[in-house]
């Protein structure tokens, strides 16, 4: 897994790309700890997104409840794959998915 | 059928993720299933991972069989730790607003969401839980 992360002022772009697993979740976790303390507008863009688990599924909702507090969150060109993960976990009516 | 042994640890997720990979290839998995199967796999190698040895080391056994000609694949996930089933579990509320989801209770719920059958047993003081995925040939 690779993060990429943009700033503009308060707003945050992360880029990830490859797997989100039990091996990189907690990577992406630290990443985000570190970044988003001052983010009102957070965007994960899933282009290179091709697989998550339960451990990325838990980082996440995490960073959700943080935003929901400080800001927004959105996820956006997410894959038709990975799409389905959210879709049976109840994740499509808790992320905003653009 | 092959075998494959290995410490349970969650560094040797890859390794066993990849054993699964290798065996998925000679069948011709499609792309979405393999994704859902790895995922599977993920889940229940590192719950064995995390909770079968309570700190002490241990082995997991993970055993696959090919059904080439329905397609299907059957894995088989064994360890001699404490007893424990997964699928007793209660599923988690999926319904609920992200400030009330739990972390937690996810993983196997995926399992059993996008596996075709998920079975457990313990026998001989081991835990075993198979997990089986077909699919379309021409997918």
């Amino acid at each position: 897994m690779n993060i990429q992360k943009t700033n503009h002022g308060n707003s945050l772009i992360v880029s990830i790309s490859g797997k989100i697993d039990t091996a990189s979740a907690p990577t992406l976790e630290q990443e985000l700890k570190n970044s988003i303390k001052d983010c009102s507008e957070l965007t994960f863009d899933f282009t290179e997104v091709e697989y998550i688990s339960s451990a990325g599924l838990r980082v996440l909702l995490s960073a959700q409840k943080t935003m929901n507090r400080q800001g927004s969150m959105k996820l956006t060109n997410v894959k038709k794959n990975v799409m389905g993960i959210f879709e049976v976990t109840g994740f499509t009516n808790i992320l905003n998915i653009e | 059928m092959k075998e494959f042994k290995i410490e349970a640890i969650t560094e040797n997720l890859h390794a066993v993720l990849e054993f699964i990979d290798r065996e998925l290839k000679l069948v011709g998995c499609p792309m979405k299933i393999q994704m859902q199967i790895e995922i599977a796999a993920e889940e229940i190698f590192v719950n064995i991972a995390g909770y079968a040895y309570t700190g002490k080391s241990g082995l997991a056994v993970v055993r696959v069989e090919l059904h080439p000609e329905q397609p299907s694949i059957d894995i088989t996930f064994i360890d001699h730790g404490v007893p424990y089933n997964p699928l007793a579990k209660a599923d988690p509320d999926i319904t609920l607003s992200a400030e009330d989801r739990q972390i937690g209770g996810l993983g196997i719920f995926m399992v059993k969401k996008s596996m075709d059958e998920v079975k457990y047993n313990h026998l001989d003081g081991c835990n075993i839980l198979t997990i089986k995925k077909g699919w379309r040939s021409d997918s």
